[in-house]
């Protein structure tokens, strides 16, 4: 932390009253040891809810990862790898048995057990669509003694490891058994994990600041840290997450050395962390986001197909992306629904999209379905950065393409009341809204919750899609890599026709430190173990 | 002067009941719902009305508000939605940040601003008062989270004289206190100058046309004890009056200046707890307001009787 070079001068009366005005109401930091290693970091948003299995808030899993530990985890190359256990199929692929490693603590000094393995995956199949899919297909999920798991099926579900090793949006953290017996519908209230780091509950505001203190009796596998896989080593006393709401003054701390890491640069703002001695700027997130419109199924005019494919006509991903980003190194236009550098990810059937707009294809589509100029409620949120250009753009490329665009702006808070509204427009419906979701979220049929077909059971838009769940079960049927991505593709080209959703293109975030803090890993969610902090 | 401080603080009683059951009623008929918050994008809609079912947002309207108001006699404010954490806690964490900033930013405004208005009334139509008044237009009409970057951009980042932004409790030191506090308090302070020297030179002025101020220049009182002693006294009440308003507004939250210098005062508060729908929060942030006002208020008006004795209750 930077020191003071000069103090203030007449502080002597009026310090005195302030600080019997303030010093019984202010929050009082715990010092921290003078030789102890703190990694201030300015995450993207402030910490509200500290149960990673109720909510899908990304801020809520790295927060996840920082306390609890997971049974598997992927790796760079989307591969599942042990963690705190190891695990054998059956040849029939319907029993699959976990043994935990050695050395597994809680934080309140108690040994991992196979019966808190049970109560924490159990807990997390009720919130999680992948994992709502295998308990559909479990027999038996039971601990047969302290570091045995067995999952037994009614039939084989091959993608099984890799829904239980994702890293987004809600991977099974392991919790002691009292606490994941919590009910899923509700937040859980003790916060102990067996993760690397130990959350610090006095010094936890919500939405300001949460400090993790290195846990000494932690494990880590001995195997190089890869993306979430790999050995945990932790070589800082302590982490502080610290919210700032203004990102130029996130970047201007990070300029003065007054935090070592910034989760989220904003692009326009890039220059003074350039011209900053000690700051790098960098992309650790290879991944990086999507964003996408999604329109409503249950009522004109997107019930038509036809009109849903003139608004893919309409709509061109390079304008959409360069208002949103500005510079073409932080974008890529992409028509691959599952990502474009994922193993699922295929363009097939995208040119239309990512072709640039085509609004006199767009204005042939809707003179052939007949559209009677009825206006598209487009919801436009206007206090979330990330999305406020996305409608804006989307509306005149509409209007273009021979569309009547009616756009509503309002906050998100009331976007995501309204998209959940299945009412006729005229009742308080909507027609098509925009969202981001990053790429590990979207990257598998299972996953991806926009191709989910089961009609009042999908997501928001409520498609009825018989074709697509049909081959979301071929796919959990699939026995190999390459029957999997053959049945990826048939979907990504039925999505392309069928405009389940529009994806608008892929998206990155830089992300900023101080040279001093060195060793990050590549991840697409940002790691606080590995990294090494000199002193500057 | 008892009797009627006790009637002022029941009447207190009326209009924050009035206050909370509009504050209910206004934030249940807004558009949002904490459990898609809580719950995140992917949620579906079975699983948010289950979570809904929890945080008891289905139950009937009166149900919900009389057991929000029967804690809240005693004492207690509930529990935020979203983090689930105590709401009197969340508050009472926020409000020393908020309360040492006004206070630090009305003591340098009132410092500042009483001296410049009463000499611009002093020097009226010279350029010392045409200075004051220039500068007072600037104070009004330059956006505050302009100021504060301008304020971060020489003082932080070029001379490094104080750090870009955050909060350091007086309990943590005094230094640490005031090299946090002291650009947001004087961004803030950029309008209340403003606001006070325009005031003070107003009352002034009429107060320096009255007889007496000429009686006492006559009898050949220093001009300072004229002006201080004599005119200042009697243009109290207004410059007062605004001085209180001022320091209400100051304590209920000033979002951008928290932002800007991350400070974790009740403005952000209020605003993340309105963005997220957490409605105990921003019920409590309501009444916590009201409250404030009625209380500065009373207070201003209990302060007129000790600088103009013609004034008694």
């Amino acid at each position: 932390m930077k020191t003071l070079r000069h103090t203030l001068p007449g502080k002597g009366t009026l310090a005195a009253a302030l600080m019997a005005t303030g010093a019984m109401l202010a929050p009082v930091a715990a010092p921290a040891q003078e030789d102890e290693v703190t990694l201030t970091a300015v995450m993207h948003s402030g910490l509200r809810v500290l149960d990673p299995v109720i909510t899908t808030a990304h801020i809520t899993r790295n927060h996840g990862y920082m306390v609890y530990d997971v049974l598997t985890a992927v790796d760079e190359n989307f591969e599942p790898q042990p963690q705190m256990a190891d695990w054998e199929v059956s040849e029939d692929g319907l029993t699959y048995t976990f043994t935990l490693r050695d050395g597994l603590m809680f934080h309140d000094g108690a040994p991992v057990t196979g019966a808190d393995v049970v109560a924490s995956l159990e807990r997390w199949g009720e919130r999680d669509s992948g994992g709502q899919l295998i308990f559909d297909v479990t027999e038996s999920l039971e601990a047969t003694d302290d570091s045995t798991v067995v999952w037994t099926l009614t039939e084989p579900f091959a993608p099984l490891m890799d829904v239980i090793s994702k890293q987004s949006a809600v991977p099974p953290f392991i919790m002691p058994a009292r606490v994941a017996e919590t009910s899923a519908d509700e937040t859980i209230t003790e916060y102990v994990g067996s993760g690397p780091f130990v959350f610090n509950e006095d010094e936890y505001e919500p939405g300001v600041s949460v400090t993790y203190e290195k846990f000494d009796d932690y494990v880590p596998r001995e195997e190089e840290p890869s993306w979430m896989a790999g050995g945990k080593v932790v070589n800082v006393d302590r982490v502080v997450w610290t919210t700032m709401p203004d990102n130029l003054t996130a970047m201007n701390a990070l300029a003065a050395g007054e935090i070592d890491y910034l989760e989220q640069v904003q692009i326009d703002l890039m220059p003074i962390l350039e011209s900053a001695p000690g700051a790098v700027v960098e992309m650790r997130d290879p991944l990086g986001y999507v964003t996408i419109g999604r329109p409503n199924f249950l009522h004109p005019p997107f019930d038509n197909k036809q009109i849903r494919q003139a608004a893919l006509a309409a709509l061109g991903q390079e304008e959409m992306l360069a208002t949103m980003q500005g510079d073409p190194e932080y974008y890529n236009v992409c028509g691959a629904i599952f990502g474009c550098a994922t193993p699922l990810g295929d363009e097939a059937g995208a040119d239309i999209v990512t072709g640039g707009p085509d609004p006199e294809r767009s204005k042939e589509l809707l003179e052939e379905a007949g559209y009677d100029g009825t206006p598209i409620v487009l919801m436009a949120p206007t206090d979330v950065v990330s999305l406020v250009n996305q409608p804006v753009v989307a509306a005149q490329a509409l209007r273009e393409g021979g569309f009547e665009v009616e756009l509503q702006s309002m906050d998100w808070q009331s976007v995501v009341q309204r998209r959940a509204q299945q009412a006729p427009i005229g009742e308080g419906g909507w027609n098509l809204f925009f969202t981001n979701w990053m790429v590990p979220e979207v990257s598998d049929p299972l996953i991806n919750v926009m191709v989910n077909g089961r009609g009042d059971d999908a997501w928001f838009g409520w498609p009825e899609d018989t074709e697509i769940e049909q081959m979301r079960s071929e796919f959990v049927a699939a026995e190999t890599p390459e029957e999997q991505k053959e049945i990826a593709v048939r979907i990504q080209e039925h999505v392309m026709d069928n405009v389940n959703y529009i994806m608008m293109g892929e998206y990155l975030i830089p992300q900023a430190r101080r040279e001093a803090v060195q060793n990050m890993i590549q991840s697409p969610v940002p790691v606080f173990w590995n990294l090494t902090k000199e002193a500057e | 002067m008892f009797g009627y401080i006790l009637k002022r603080l029941l009447a207190t009683i009326p209009v924050l009941l009035i206050v909370a059951i509009f504050v209910f009623l206004l934030l249940r008929l807004t558009p949002g719902d904490p459990a898609a918050i809580l719950a995140g994008d992917a949620a579906t809609p079975a699983q948010l009305e289950r979570i809904r079912d929890r945080l008891g947002l289905n139950d009937p309207l009166y149900i919900q508000f009389f057991t929000w108001f029967g804690q809240m006699l005693k004492g207690d404010l509930g529990t935020s939605l979203i983090s689930n954490t105590d709401v009197v806690s969340m508050v009472a964490d926020r409000l020393g940040p908020t309360i040492n900033i006004a206070v630090m930013t009305i003591v340098i405004s009132v410092l500042l601003a009483v001296p410049m208005g009463v000499i611009a009334a002093w020097r009226h139509r010279t350029w010392v008062d045409f200075l004051v008044m220039s500068f007072s237009v600037l104070g009004f009409s330059v956006p505050v989270f302009v100021i504060g970057y301008i304020l971060i951009q020489i003082f932080a980042i070029e001379l490094r004289w104080v750090p870009v932004q955050g909060y350091a409790s007086p309990s943590d030191g005094v230094g640490a206190f005031f090299s946090r506090a002291i650009l947001p308090s004087l961004t803030l302070a950029t309008i209340y100058v403003a606001l006070i020297a325009r005031m003070t030179r107003a009352s002034m002025l009429e107060v320096l046309g009255e007889d007496y101020v000429r009686t006492a220049r006559a009898k050949g009182v220093r001009e300072n004890v004229v002006l201080f002693r004599h005119a200042l006294r009697n243009a109290a009440v207004p410059i007062l009056t605004i001085i209180g308003t001022g320091f209400a507004l100051l304590i209920s939250g000033v979002v951008v200046t928290e932002s800007v210098f991350n400070i974790p005062g009740i403005g952000r508060l209020t605003v993340d707890a309105i963005l997220a729908r957490d409605y105990p929060v921003i019920q409590a942030m309501i009444l916590l307001t009201a409250g404030i006002y009625v209380l500065v208020n009373l207070l201003v008006d209990i302060s007129y009787s000790f600088f103009d004795p013609r004034i008694r209750y």
